[in-house]
């Protein structure tokens, strides 16, 4: 499935992750598609080379997902990496996308699981309509 | 599965080197890499095992400058070749747009061509996809070892192991020197873009 993505549906994303994740004290919020696509990016950590970090991200979830179905298991319910400073909380998002939250100690990973389990699917609601390609130019 | 993202007037389109270990995927990558400015190629990204085989995969992205007012952001990835390897294969393929099908020109290596094309047609299956309607290119690599002593298979009989049937672009390359890795990029690439405007353009109607 290939995505277009208007201006206005990011900034419906965008919305969604300050209002859900951000301002609930995540860090930085990434959506990648199953193809290490970078598709949105909010918060204030910054990476040297997001697009990298993006296509890692997605190649662990896959790796992950890969991992569940060989050992009989459908999926693992949570990924989540913890850091000294920072700690990665991966989600699934609809078939074809992952969200993908990084939070420090100040917030707990039940508070970001909670309101990231809010965000999904409205996000996904969003990335799977196909509104607005009609107004792909070429 | 490419991303065309209206407010950054960007494409994102994604192919994928593919097979027989050993063949020289992972050498185009790092030619590209060492070889373009900075300006049009990020990070090279690689995950081997500590001799120098590609464990899960290379990654370089690459800007490619614009198609009506649309910058095109390519991202080459390479698999790992070796047969034992194909769960991370398939992984590496989910949402492939085009492919660059590396073949080994030693004669040595004549079956492993033949085998790894057979692997890359079933595992595009896999994800849904006709080998014979992706973009694909075909590259004969190692054509520099027709000088030394080393057995090589002819063109012809590359073409004939592997080309019969697709009817696909081939060039000859050799990717430590640098030669042909330009061509089948460039042919790649056009192609690649090309079939991600006419499948949106499809899915949007």
């Amino acid at each position: 499935m290939n995505l277009v993505l208007t201006r206005e549906k990011t900034e419906r994303l965008e919305t969604i992750i300050q209002r859900d994740l951000i301002e609930a004290g995540a860090q930085h919020v990434i959506i990648v598609d199953q193809s290490g696509n970078l598709i949105v990016e909010q918060g204030t950590l910054e990476v040297a080379d997001i697009l990298s970090l993006a296509v890692l991200l997605a190649a662990n979830f896959a790796a992950t997902a890969e991992i569940a179905r060989l050992v009989g298991e459908t999926d693992f319910s949570l990924l989540f990496h913890k850091g000294d400073k920072t700690n990665i909380h991966f989600s699934k998002l609809g078939d074809h996308h992952i969200i993908i939250t990084f939070f420090d100690d100040n917030v707990s990973l039940g508070l970001i699981r909670l309101r990231s389990t809010n965000a999904i699917e409205q996000l996904t609601a969003i990335l799977s309509s196909k509104e607005g390609n009609e107004r792909w130019p070429l | 599965m490419a991303f065309i993202d209206l407010g950054k007037k960007e494409i994102q389109a994604k192919i994928v080197y593919y097979g027989p270990g050993r063949g020289g995927k992972t050498t185009n990558l790092l030619l590209v890499h060492e070889s373009m400015s900075k300006q049009v190629c990020g990070k090279m990204v690689t995950i081997d095992t500590k001799g120098d085989r590609t464990l899960f995969f290379d990654f370089l992205p690459l800007s490619l400058g614009k198609i009506l007012n649309l910058s095109i952001r390519i991202q080459l990835y390479t698999v790992p070749g070796q047969v034992m390897y194909n769960t991370t294969r398939k992984l590496v393929l989910r949402g492939v747009d085009g492919v660059v099908f590396v073949a080994d020109s030693l004669r040595i290596q004549r079956q492993k061509n033949i085998e790894s094309l057979r692997n890359l047609e079933e595992n595009l299956q896999d994800e849904g996809l006709d080998i014979h309607q992706v973009p694909l290119v075909l590259q004969y690599n190692k054509r520099d070892l027709a000088s030394s002593n080393v057995p090589l298979l002819t063109v012809e009989e590359m073409e004939e192991d592997l080309n019969r049937d697709l009817k696909v672009p081939t060039f000859e390359a050799s990717a430590v020197k640098g030669v042909g890795v330009y061509e089948t990029l460039r042919e790649i690439s056009k192609l690649t873009v090309k079939g991600v405007i006419q499948k949106v353009r499809g899915e949007a109607r």
